[in-house]
């Protein structure tokens, strides 16, 4: 069970080797077929995180959420998208079309990138880059553009609003982000995300780095735009933000990409903090590969809890916490984790 | 065979990163320019990742396509007059700067047809860590360059800090 996906892997290459092509042309159907594999994991999830959410919301808000269209409702987002894409595309008359168009499209592209370097699992990660952990930071912070695309080319004033809040907003919180996910990059030595998972034998980072894990998830949460920060659509002030003009299936688009960062970022909490594909107390009779989906989950669920019990923070707010509380209090904990690793280092550990 | 992806792709990448800045500088809206620029940064990056520049290229990314555009986005969006349509501006003086500068290209085209000179070419492996060295160097062999640059980082951030400071007007006099 451990092996099952590396074997898998393993054999369509056998597969492909039997017919004696360029390696060059193997590793590229390697490449598609992986891609393949994550693009498929992605829409399933998203499709369940949907029905998941809804009924999270249910249970906390005391009803029982979607129930009707399949058994125990679980039909409810097929059902949905397949409204969607019935619906017409209105592009609103003073929109930049091309770019309003090219917004939704381009959207979903920088978090399917990131899936790329993520292990899930031992020897699953798709592309063991070295420099993993520095390219999800990199290629994320791509997804800011193409929110403030959306949001200018609407051509509506909510639009635009919400497109500068969310440049705002994911500026000033990929700051601490980056600083917090620095103090584990310091305790490893490395930025390649499975010598990282592996560097968490005996201690997850969790443990060691406390205030780095609190950071990095109170970041995750403003980045992917969700309660309390969800300043970006906060329907009460600007209807949608950037999606106030989308309908159809550029709607669904942007929702998708929600919740694909919204992975994204418990991948990557699991990854940095929470021992990745490793067996807590020994319990290795659980695959790698189910560890790690399982912590996801877990992660999933604390964004979905703080959704449905907590109201919306204001801007200023915003912007005064992620400055004047996360930045200095990230700092102080590389600071604090230098000194640390210099004196366990004379110390002989 | 990879040989030949590899000319491929630089062919590709150098006329994306061309046809882009050109589209920098030709598009009437200041914002579609803005853009043009993120894919000539992006373009850049691939020419990096393919000298195996794997960290260097997440840096531009990183830097320039995502947080640079991101601040000329904010300053054209706050301080913009007018219509947005007809922000990138010409000029009428092409008489005068187009054979300045067409001058300046075939010399420099004469000057790299007529060398004969050689560039040096590293024939060492690129290392697999490149990452762990270039933050020794930083702090070892380039460590005041790198401190000069931070301390002129600060003095700009102070300056920004004074610039955008809250003005207080007292309501009593």
């Amino acid at each position: 069970m451990e092996n099952i996906f590396v074997n898998i892997s393993g054999s369509i290459r056998e597969l492909i080797g039997v017919l004696g092509l360029p390696p060059l042309f193997n590793e590229a159907v390697m490449i598609t077929v992986k891609v393949t594999g994550i693009l498929l994991f992605i829409v399933l999830n998203a499709l369940w995180l949907v029905y998941m959410e809804r009924k999270v919301a249910g249970y906390i808000q005391c009803r029982y959420g979607p129930n009707r269209v399949g058994p125990k409702g679980l039909l409810q987002t097929a059902a949905d998208i397949s409204k969607l894409i019935s619906k017409e595309i209105i592009i609103p008359s003073g929109a930049d079309k091309i770019l309003f168009l090219l917004a939704p499209v381009l959207i979903f592209t920088p978090p399917l990138m990131v899936f790329m370097v993520v292990p899930f699992g031992q020897n699953m990660a798709a592309v063991d880059l070295n420099i993993g952990v520095f390219y999800f930071l990199a290629v994320a912070s791509l997804s800011t553009v193409i929110f403030w695309i959306a949001g200018w080319a609407s051509n509506n004033k909510y639009s635009l609003l919400g497109g500068m809040r969310v440049v705002a907003q994911m500026i000033s919180y990929e700051l601490p982000m980056v600083l917090a996910v620095l103090g584990v990059v310091m305790i490893t030595g490395t930025l390649n995300m499975s010598d990282i998972v592996r560097a968490q034998e005996n201690l997850w980072f969790i443990f060691a780095q406390p205030v780095a894990f609190l950071i990095y998830f109170i970041a995750g949460v403003a980045e992917c735009n969700r309660v309390p920060f969800d300043l970006t659509e906060g329907e009460s002030e600007i209807v949608a933000g950037p999606f106030t003009e989308y309908s159809g299936m550029g709607f669904a688009l942007f929702f998708l990409a929600e919740y694909t960062n919204v992975m994204l970022v418990s991948f990557m909490a699991a990854t940095l903090f929470l021992g990745g594909w490793l067996a807590p107390f020994g319990l290795t009779i659980i695959p790698g590969w189910a560890w790690m989906l399982i912590k996801v989950y877990i992660m999933i669920f604390l964004f979905m809890w703080l959704r449905w019990t907590y109201p919306r923070v204001r801007v200023d707010q915003l912007m005064g916490f992620g400055w004047k509380v996360l930045v200095p209090l990230s700092l102080a904990n590389i600071f604090i984790t230098g000194v640390a690793i210099k004196v366990l280092d004379k110390m002989g550990w | 065979m990879a040989n030949a992806l590899g000319t491929v792709s630089f062919w590709i990448l150098s006329a994306v990163i061309i046809f882009s800045a050109l589209m920098v500088v030709i598009s009437r809206n200041i914002v579609h320019s803005i853009l043009w620029l993120v894919v000539t940064f992006l373009g850049t990056a691939g020419i990096y990742l393919m000298l195996d520049a794997l960290f260097l290229a997440a840096v531009q990314v990183l830097v320039y396509a995502g947080a640079v555009c991101i601040m000329v986005v904010f300053g054209v969006m706050l301080t913009r007059r007018g219509n947005i349509r007809h922000s990138n501006l010409f000029n009428s003086r092409l008489i005068i700067a187009a054979p300045l500068v067409g001058l300046i290209l075939s010399a420099a085209a004469y000057l790299t047809a007529a060398s004969t000179d050689n560039v040096p070419l590293s024939d060492g492996k690129v290392p697999a860590d490149t990452v762990g060295s270039i933050g020794q160097w930083l702090l070892s062999s380039y460590v005041i360059p790198f401190e000069t640059a931070a301390i002129l980082l600060l003095v700009a951030l102070i300056g920004a800090v004074f610039l955008a400071r809250e003005v207080k007007t007292d309501d009593r006099h």
